[in-house]
């Protein structure tokens, strides 16, 4: 498995990064040597053990129903990159051809 | 400017009771610590932001209520710096990240809402690696940390900032967050205390995820007891936080004030230990451990097979995490937003942003999660990486059978030079070696100052592991050889750093 600039660049594409050529080709070789080197989780025989997925084995943790205030609107989108009439305003969602 | 007088070299107990019995106001401990940070932090950059004046107003506040005869909490009016990845209204966080460059959150963290309850004063925002990726602070967009022990070396991470902050006498106490060593690694390399409390037991609240099913809050101080002070002020069950504890908060100051290590058993790791450690932290270590047998702890030694796959498991549960936690910055609610000229559509615009917002560090992860969550790699990174935690659990389990508390050193070596290993990711990751086994499995553990390495003149820290919930039994260990030590030094670890010259 050696991970390639292309196969960096088709995780960035699923990740949302737009990554650069040069980081591409400085990423590729680093992260293949992570993952070869992550890869020595599977030398361990755990075919019949179970996953923890959380280091507390909580479930279903409740509460009450209750009404309580909201944060003003104005705060909430104090830190917003743009907003216009009290929400926020982001960028078109659709292709200029759809 | 201030030199290291008195009450910046105090500690928070000795501040608080001053405070308290009016010999000393909260104005003047708080004024003398950001005096410290004017004079120096232009070297150590601890801080990425110092609340100046309101931290006066606090203080004055504080003043006011115990000149009212008012109840005050039990550190009141003493200062402390807050890593800038947890929420404080009126203050940037930022968590080391362009992607936040002057966000002013909308609510408290439950730990900072706790600290500002209890009459704590709140000097600043320490820096740290960016969103909490990395072992030596240099993954800050705004520039690395610098170890005051060398300040051409780096002081861990990520929380560089707190445990450098503590060490440079600019606070006394400090609030570290902890998701595979980023309390305890720095605070070895900078002979500071740093505890990580069991998974659960501070509250996550308005702290910024990195990976949720290993952050954790803990407390930073120069002394143990110090340390289980902050520990009572912010722990304990929080509604706000989904996985907090629902159980009374570990006696820690009453372990703190015993240090009584006699009958107790400590395992010795011999698992974390041998090539790739410095002769210096073993031969530390190795003291530290005959010092608790003088004192009566019985020694056994503890095998953990499955640790050795700790390093490996990590760096796939904690980038898996990461890549979906950090999926909500994408330019819309909040933070960085580039390229929206009107024809750039949404994806594109996050797209941008993410490539310009995010640094090599978080980009790296990010992948790497990507590629483990993918379908057809799941199973065999993943799933695998869940059933080795797993295992390092049960290896826990079987050692706790046998001994009270664990030990071992809390970094194979002591702190490296800045640069030295920023483009090396593999040689970085190495550094949280000791420290991740107790994050994946949630257990309870700390690092203690236990010396200098004779072959370079820095600090070494032990790292305690404790059973979930028994925290108290890291202080109990902790305040034991803080005690002895201190007899043998003549004075504590840091009265050994070489003084920072101060800057009018």
């Amino acid at each position: 498995m050696a991970l390639t600039a292309d196969d960096v660049a088709a995780l960035a594409r699923l990740a949302r990064i737009d990554l650069t050529p040069d980081e591409l080709q400085h990423l590729a070789p680093q992260l293949d040597v992570i993952l070869e080197s992550v890869a020595r989780v599977s030398d361990v025989a755990a075919e019949d053990v179970p996953p923890t997925s959380h280091a507390l084995p909580l479930t279903n943790v409740f509460r009450a129903d209750e009404v309580r205030p909201s944060l003003p609107v104005d705060q909430v989108l104090a830190g917003a990159p743009a907003a216009e009439q009290d929400r926020f305003r982001v960028p078109r969602i659709l292709d200029e051809e759809a | 400017m201030t030199a290291r007088n008195e009450t910046i070299s105090a500690t928070a107990a000795e501040l608080a009771g001053r405070i308290a019995a009016r010999e000393i106001s909260a104005v003047e401990v708080t004024r003398a610590h950001l005096d410290r940070i004017a004079g120096v932090d232009d070297r150590v950059g601890a801080f990425l932001h110092v609340d100046h004046e309101r931290a006066l107003q606090q203080a004055a506040a504080v003043d006011a209520k115990i000149a009212a005869g008012e109840q005050v909490g039990p550190l009141a009016g003493v200062p402390l710096a807050l890593k800038d990845v947890l929420t404080y209204v009126g203050a940037p966080t930022t968590c080391g990240s362009r992607m936040l460059e002057g966000w002013h959150p909308p609510y408290n963290a439950t730990i900072t809402q706790r600290l500002l309850d209890n009459d704590v004063i709140i000097l600043g925002k320490t820096n740290m690696d960016e969103f909490a990726m990395g072992s030596s602070t240099e993954n800050s967009a705004y520039g690395p940390t610098r170890n005051p022990w060398d300040l051409d070396r780096i002081p861990g991470g990520s929380g560089g900032g707190s445990a450098a902050a503590l060490a440079a006498f600019e606070a006394p106490l400090a609030i570290g967050t902890d998701t595979g060593g980023s309390i305890r690694q720095p605070a070895a390399v900078t002979g500071t205390v740093g505890i990580k409390p069991t998974y659960g037991a501070s509250s996550r609240y308005g702290l910024v995820a990195l990976a949720s099913s290993l952050d954790q809050p803990g407390p930073c101080a120069r002394t143990v007891l110090d340390a289980a002070l902050l520990h009572e002020v912010i722990a304990g069950h929080d509604p706000l936080d989904s996985t907090s504890i629902d159980a009374p908060v570990p006696p820690v100051v009453e372990a703190a004030r015993s240090g009584d290590v006699k009958g107790m058993r400590i395992g010795v790791i011999t698992d974390l230990r041998g090539e790739g450690y410095a002769p210096g932290v073993l031969q530390r270590f190795d003291e530290a451990v005959a010092k608790l047998a003088d004192l009566g702890a019985e020694i056994v030694e503890v095998s953990c097979p499955h640790f050795r796959y700790g390093l490996a498991a990590y760096y796939l549960i904690l980038p898996s995490e990461c890549s979906s936690n950090l999926a909500k910055f994408d330019a819309m609610r909040y933070g960085l937003r580039v390229t929206d000229d009107g024809a750039n559509s949404a994806e594109q615009v996050m797209a941008a942003t993410r490539e310009a917002g995010f640094g090599p560090e978080v980009k790296r992860r990010i992948i790497i999660g990507t590629y483990a969550l993918s379908a057809g790699y799941y199973d065999a990174y993943y799933g695998q990486a869940q059933k080795v935690r797993t295992l390092i659990i049960r290896d826990f389990e079987a050692a706790f059978e046998q001994v009270d508390a664990l030990v071992s050193p809390a970094t194979p070596v002591t702190a490296f030079k800045l640069g030295e290993k920023v483009d090396d990711p593999l040689a970085m990751y190495a550094n949280d070696l000791c420290t991740i086994p107790s994050s994946l499995a949630g257990n309870a553990s700390a690092s203690f100052p236990i010396g200098l390495a004779p072959e370079d003149g820095l600090p070494v820290g032990l790292q305690v592991m404790a059973p979930p919930l028994a925290d108290d039994r890291l202080y109990r260990v902790g305040a034991a050889l803080e005690r002895e030590l201190i007899k043998d030094w003549g004075g504590p670890l840091l009265d050994r750093i070489a003084e920072l010259e101060v800057v009018a």
